[in-house]
């Protein structure tokens, strides 16, 4: 059952081949056309770049990172407990649905600006408060379907055996919104990230990764600015497995063992 | 929990049901079904798709409600026997939560009973032995072929040592191999376990194999046209399929059939809208 070595190996290697010479080729083409460093710098410029501001770059991506954090908590939290109302309320999802599929046109970004007027200059409440409303949708959404999505035949079953609603929920329901509720979190975790970041370029504080990367492209300091983009892409890395080991330690013999049995 | 002697395992007396009543939608899926089944025997209802055949095993499991008429369960009101858990059920789809192991699956039904966990484990354990399947025991659902899926299905529908066991085609989704292996078994079960079981079919050589009496059923109105009295005796094996009694009882069952037209439209199908 379990995926060999030999088999890992072979996943592996594709994706890094097609990164060594991706690098290659960037490495090459900077120096053979001769690019100036504020049109593109090299990879080995940028890391060097990374390596000479390594700490000031944790200190940036902890500032991004805990902002990322919270939200993504806050907005799961109030996402799950959304998605329980809404299974048990046809009312509830009758009056919220429009609302949500509203707030999802909204091209949510600008409300950055909108809870930056609502705090002081230095709060980072603005940008914890646009990653848990990003996170929100996502995991409402999916954990809602999970919820009520449960077969028929499962329905009636339980039905046959005198179940109570409550009991269809804790034995049904919520065991088979479990692997929603990851699915969610696989995509909200790079996107809290991704979120902290931009929303760092609404104002505020100048301390995260997001306004670093800004202000470096303002200066020309261009290699740097690439070195907080690597930072950005390694946090944003560092989320998604969290979430997807998470997955893996939650469903025992459920979806995740059976990706990683490659069943 | 077994009903006292001479109570009839189920009774159904002037039934109808009616979908999406008044309407312009109406659909009369069963009308003027009376059908008595005693205990030990093995019913089969077969028809064409819209003779209600299901709908009239979800009325026995109190799963819907019926438009007129009564349905009794071990001498029970349908309603009152399904909150005893009078009956085990089983469908097309083995329907196991893929959450839990195979044991696990076979517990679920315990469980909601309040067993304490030594007991149900000891039952589920009895019960896998009951199906052969005990060498599975910790696997889960999706490890297994599809028709031990089902016999994981049919070991936790008799869990509970219901004295009826209500089946709603569980072999139409496997092939016809392992179709013929588990009707063998099935019989072999339910003589093990003395269960009465009334059983949904498409098919004529299932019915007739597996049933004491087979009900034959016509759409437009759903309706019994028929009952026909199979008994193959007690003891059936792979050579009884090639009988001359075997023939003749498939042929009399066709015979039943002929003429009969499946109807457009599938209540079964109407039922969901309306229900969910």
């Amino acid at each position: 059952m379990r995926r060999s070595s030999g088999h890992a190996f072979a996943l592996v290697w594709p994706p890094v081949l097609f990164g060594a010479v991706f690098l290659l080729v960037w490495e090459t083409a900077v120096k053979v056309f001769d690019f100036q460093p504020y049109f593109l710098p090299a990879p080995s410029a940028i890391w060097e770049a990374f390596r000479t501001n390594t700490s000031l770059i944790w200190e940036a991506t902890k500032v991004s990172g805990l902002n990322a954090f919270i939200g993504l908590l806050v907005g799961t939290a109030i996402g799950v407990a959304m998605a329980f109302l809404l299974a048990r309320f046809r009312l509830v999802e009758d009056l919220l649905s429009p609302l949500a599929v509203g707030l999802n046109a909204i091209p949510i970004f600008v409300l950055v600006a909108v809870f930056n007027n609502m705090y002081p200059v230095t709060s980072e409440v603005p940008r914890r408060l646009m990653v848990t409303l990003v996170v929100y949708f996502i995991v409402l959404i999916n954990v809602a379907r999970g919820l009520r999505e449960v077969g028929n035949v499962y329905l009636d079953l339980m039905r046959s055996y005198a179940a109570s609603d409550v009991t269809i929920l804790r034995k049904v329901r919520v065991p088979h919104a479990v692997p929603y509720l990851f699915t969610a979190l696989k995509i909200a975790a790079p996107a809290s990230v991704i979120t902290a970041f931009v929303s760092e370029y609404f104002g505020g504080l100048q301390n995260g990764l997001g306004s670093r990367i800004v202000s470096n492209i303002a200066l020309s300091n261009n290699a740097e600015a690439w070195a907080y983009v690597l930072g950005a892409c390694l946090l944003g890395l560092a989320f998604f497995l969290a979430a997807v080991a998470l997955e893996r330690v939650a469903t025992p013999g459920g979806v995740g063992a059976r990706e990683r049995d490659g069943a | 929990m077994s009903a006292p002697e001479g109570t009839n395992a189920v009774e159904v007396r002037g039934l109808s049901k009616v979908f999406n009543a008044g309407r312009p939608g109406a659909v009369e899926a069963l009308v003027g079904i009376d059908l008595v089944i005693r205990p030990g025997e093995f019913v089969s209802l077969i028809g064409p798709s819209g003779c209600g055949k299901s709908t009239q095993l979800r009325l026995i499991a109190n799963l819907t409600e019926p438009t007129t008429g009564e349905v009794l369960v071990n001498g029970k009101p349908a309603r009152a026997a399904r909150l005893d858990q009078d009956y085990g059920m089983a469908f097309q789809q083995a329907g196991l939560f893929e959450w839990r192991s195979v044991t696990k699956n076979v517990e679920l039904p315990l469980e909601l009973k309040g067993w304490d966990r030594a007991k149900r484990r000891a039952r589920a354990l009895e019960m896998l032995e009951l199906v052969k399947l005990s060498e599975f025991a910790d696997h889960f659902p999706w490890q297994l072929s599809g028709g031990m899926q089902q016999r994981v299905a049919i070991a936790r529908a008799l869990a509970a040592h219901p004295p009826l066991l209500l089946m709603d085609e569980p072999f139409g989704a496997l092939d016809e191999m392992t179709r013929e292996h588990m009707q063998t078994e099935l019989l072999r079960i339910c003589a093990e376990t003395s269960t009465t079981v009334v059983f949904v079919t498409h098919s004529i050589p299932e019915a007739v194999f597996l049933s004491t009496r087979v009900v034959v059923m016509s759409p437009r109105p759903g309706r019994i046209t028929d009952v026909i009295d199979v008994a193959l005796g007690p003891e059936r094996t792979v050579d009884t399929r090639e009988t001359e009694a075997f023939f003749a009882r498939v042929t009399e069952v066709r015979e039943a059939l002929r003429g009969i037209q499946p109807a457009d439209v599938e209540p079964d199908i109407e039922q969901v809208v309306e229900e969910r």
